[in-house]
């Protein structure tokens, strides 16, 4: 038994990692992003409702006022503080999300030197709402 | 915890420390083994080391949000650990899960079911001495979570079932993986029966070790294939079908010996079952949503629930104490391997140190479900 | 074609033509030491290497393939490892029986060299007991690990020092009573003479089912003698001791390690000489022609080839079966292996007066 495999090298499943890096499925839970398309624009209205639905407090939304085009103040995203430290990856938030705005990105390689480093803000600077997303 | 002296001899009797860091699998738990010579009198295991006090943060969050929590407790189940919470939900509520999820949900417990056991012999032949199975299983095992990731998007800790259904629907790969994989396991079976169960020292290893009887294993709360191999017929999956198990055809894999190798043998029925099961329905998803309908915020009715599913380990029971407020008063989990674990120091009296490693192996204690 | 012994020889006689008899002797001595030793090491280095290799392909899975070409410099760089980590004495321990353990396994294993002839004329101390010889050796070689593990205060080492020590012990019976059933066939305990009797084909085919018996015999005894698994209960790591060599760390623990693998090339080289014919080709009874042939093939390739292949075969015992539990070893030594090989003992003498083999 042992020796059939022994002699059998096309059994071998290993992944040289480094060097040979294999595709992940797209609905591989690596990290939570936030889209943005061409126009550096996102989804995100600042509902909060991924920050109620955390399980262990990971997100945390900084919202402002914004002056709207016809004069009215309206709440906006400011800054979308995620830490990545303390993330267990369970989607609850994607699935939380009512205008799609968050998604999985299929990163697995997180370690960094500097913890700081973990926690992310993340909509791009000097993005702002995509038209027509209530 | 009061740590009493534990000392290198008692009325000349030698006492050692299995550490919490095994060099066999199982996890981090601490034996006091006093032993005379090579038999051992008796065995005190002291736990506590993963304890992670689950039940208590549970108690401070809603009732969509604890359920990631279980995956984490006995990680080799834990689609069908969900399983068990998000019944316990449901039958507070009264939902009416779709019949596609419940197909959902049910095949993605038979394949948990195969990657446990899988996982199961290849440590257990590893701790017994063969090192080669051990990577044979994993084999397995990645082809598993490679069909767990393309649907659930997470291989070890899923968190798929929520109240109501599933989260996502399935990949559209899903099926034809499967049946690839069933294929492809019936003949690695047979490997491993070749490899290790027909093998003269393995059965010398594994018959007449650990024996129970059946009156014992049911005084001390033993469930799962411990019992079943006493012969006690236990499979809530039958006695109390949830999901539609009741629709299916399956048996109940039964032994009377009650030793190592009976257990074995259980479990090793229980992945052909899995896999006759799976065949069944792997043809017939139905369509439809693979969600019911429910609030944004779930509240459950003043109340005590409890459900019941069956692990690969045994008995895993959600009991839920509600106020009628966002989250629960009170939620325990009646974890499988604690019941397992307690008559470990029953059946290991009288044999040898070495038996002790092929016993804890059958009894596929996975310790964070011990402590959560 | 070139053959060592035209080397020696000329060796020989290029230094006694300039210089006085006992110098010569020194300067061969000086000669053959160096190359043991270096041969120690390179075995040492080839084997690990082997083993891991070996072991990843049968367990579907790549063994070292990064350091230096395709691995090969895995276990130079763990030597180096293992030389320069520090070398820790418990406190309590017995510091001469301490350090003296390893060295006399080590030691033991450099004597087993002597009577092995690695092909015609090469060959240490033609010895006129060379098998009895080796078998007594090897004996030594037991109460090296008994001191490890008493050594290192330690529990645990002791309890797996005992067990390797009663192990040891009762399969050097069997060992020696498979040895014998050649000895009879020969009728000579050298080393060279059982060579020399194989001329004319090797005794595994030549005495047919009492060797074939004792040969099984042989292996299983000799994995036992060495603590390779499925026997290697001394330093299994799942249970619950490490075994005798625990306490052992840096370049203690490199020469325990090393001794083993040495050890396995020693059994394995007595027992290709003793059942494959040593160095000698593949010959079949009077197919001049044949032998011819294989005549072409130098011995020492022949003696590398059997002996690896010995090694091989050991090594995927290992990967194999599980591990027998003590008391069932024990039992399968005295209950089992012992009586066979008197049985085999008897039917071989038999064999051997009414000369029923192949002559």
């Amino acid at each position: 038994m042992t020796g059939y495999y022994f002699f059998n090298h096309k059994e071998i499943i290993t992944q040289q990692y480094p060097d040979v890096k294999q595709e992940l499925p797209e609905r591989f839970r690596g990290e939570v992003v936030m889209t943005h398309d061409e126009k550096n624009e996102h989804r995100c209205t600042g509902c909060t409702a991924c920050e109620l639905a955390c399980p262990n407090a990971t997100i945390k939304i900084v919202t402002k006022q914004e002056l709207q085009p016809d004069g009215k103040k309206k709440k906006a995203l400011d800054t979308f503080v995620y830490h990545l430290e303390l993330c267990t990856m369970c989607n609850l938030c994607i699935v939380a999300c009512p205008t799609d705005a968050i998604k999985m990105a299929q990163t697995f390689e997180h370690s960094v030197f500097d913890r700081n480093q973990l926690t992310k803000k993340l909509n791009a600077p000097g993005s702002k709402l995509m038209e027509g997303v209530e | 915890m009061q740590y009493e002296e534990v000392a290198t001899t008692q009325d000349g009797n030698l006492v050692i420390n299995v550490g919490p860091q095994h060099p066999a699998t199982h996890g981090v738990m601490h034996l006091v083994i006093t032993m005379n010579g090579e038999t051992i009198l008796n065995v005190e295991p002291h736990l506590g080391y993963i304890h992670r006090s689950i039940e208590k943060m549970c108690e401070s969050l809603s009732y969509r949000q604890f359920i990631y929590s279980t995956s984490r407790m006995d990680y080799l189940s834990s689609h069908i650990n969900n399983h068990g919470c998000a019944l316990a939900v449901e039958k507070g509520l009264q939902i009416e899960v779709p019949e596609r999820a419940k197909v959902i949900r049910i095949l993605m417990d038979e394949l948990t079911r195969i990657a446990s056991h899988v996982l199961w012999w290849g440590a257990m032949a590893m701790d017994v001495g063969a090192l080669t199975p051990f990577f044979h299983a994993f084999r397995e095992r990645e082809l598993i979570n490679d069909i767990m990731e393309e649907t659930c998007g997470a291989r070890l800790t899923m968190n798929y079932m929520v109240p109501g259904g599933v989260m996502t629907d399935l990949h559209p790969n899903f099926v034809k993986k499967v049946k690839d994989f069933v294929a492809f396991f019936r003949t690695k079976i047979d490997e491993y029966d070749t490899l290790v169960t027909y093998n003269v020292i393995f059965q010398g290893r594994m018959k007449g070790v650990g024996v129970i009887s059946a009156e014992d294993a049911v005084s001390f709360g033993c469930t799962g294939p411990v019992l079943r191999a006493c012969g006690v017929k236990s499979d809530i999956r039958k006695l109390a079908p949830y999901d539609g198990y009741a629709q299916l055809n399956f048996e109940e894999p039964l032994e009377t010996a009650g030793d190592s190798y009976a257990r074995y043998l259980v479990r090793m029925r229980e992945l052909r079952e899995s896999l006759s099961i799976i065949d069944q329905l792997i043809d017939n998803i139905p369509e439809g949503e693979f969600q019911a309908k429910t609030k944004a915020v779930l509240k459950l009715p003043k109340g005590e629930f409890y459900s019941r599913v069956e692990t690969a380990r045994g008995e895993f029971g959600v009991y839920i104490i509600s106020e009628g407020g966002l989250t629960p008063y009170r939620i325990h989990f009646r974890s499988p391997g604690f019941a397992n674990l307690s008559c470990l120091n029953h059946i290991a009296k009288g044999q040898k140190i070495g038996d002790l490693v092929a016993m804890m192996g059958t009894l596929d204690l996975v310790i964070p479900d011990i402590d959560r | 074609m070139i053959s060592l012994e035209h080397i020696s020889q000329s060796i020989h006689e290029a230094l006694s033509a300039s210089l006085n008899s006992t110098l010569v002797l020194l300067i061969e001595m000086a000669i053959a030491g160096v190359l043991v030793i270096s041969l120690f090491a390179v075995l040492g280095l080839v084997l690990v290497f082997m083993e891991r290799k070996v072991s990843a392909y049968m367990q579907i899975r790549l063994g070292p393939n990064r350091v230096g070409y395709k691995g090969f410099a895995q276990t130079a760089a763990d030597t180096l490892k293992l030389l320069i980590k520090e070398g820790l004495t418990p406190d309590g321990a017995d510091k001469f029986l301490f350090n003296l353990a390893p060295l006399l396994v080590i030691v033991v294993a450099m004597l087993i060299m002597a009577p092995i002839a690695f092909t015609k004329g090469f060959q240490l101390w033609d010895i006129n007991i060379g098998v009895l010889y080796v078998s007594a050796v090897s004996s030594v070689g037991v109460i090296g690990i008994l001191m490890a593990g008493w050594a290192s205060n330690n529990k645990y080492s002791l309890l797996g020092a005992m067990r390797s020590g009663a192990q040891i012990v009762s399969y050097e019976l069997s060992a020696g009573l498979s040895v014998i059933t050649i000895v009879i066939l020969v009728g000579s305990l050298g080393i060279n003479d059982i060579i020399e009797s194989q001329r004319n084909g090797w005794w595994i085919f030549k005495g047919h089912v009492p060797v074939l018996i004792s040969f099984v015999i042989f292996v299983i005894a000799v994995t036992a003698e060495t603590n390779r698994a499925p026997f290697d209960l001394a330093e299994a790591e799942s249970e619950l001791t490490a075994g005798f060599h625990t306490e052992y760390s840096g370049m203690r623990f490199a020469l325990f390690f090393l001794a083993e693998y040495v050890n396995i090339f020693i059994v394995c080289a007595i027992g290709a000489t003793l059942f494959f014919g040593g160095w000698m080709p593949f010959h079949i009874g009077s197919w001049e022609a044949f032998n011819h042939v294989m005549d072409f093939i130098p011995g020492i390739v022949w003696f590398f080839g059997k002996v690896f292949a010995l090694i091989f075969l050991i090594m995927w015992f290992r990967w194999t079966f599980p591990r027998l539990r003590v008391d069932q070893l024990l039992n399968l030594e005295w209950k089992y292996l012992l009586p066979i090989a008197m049985f085999n003992l008897l039917l071989t003498t038999v064999m051997a007066i009414t000369g029923f083999y192949f002559k």
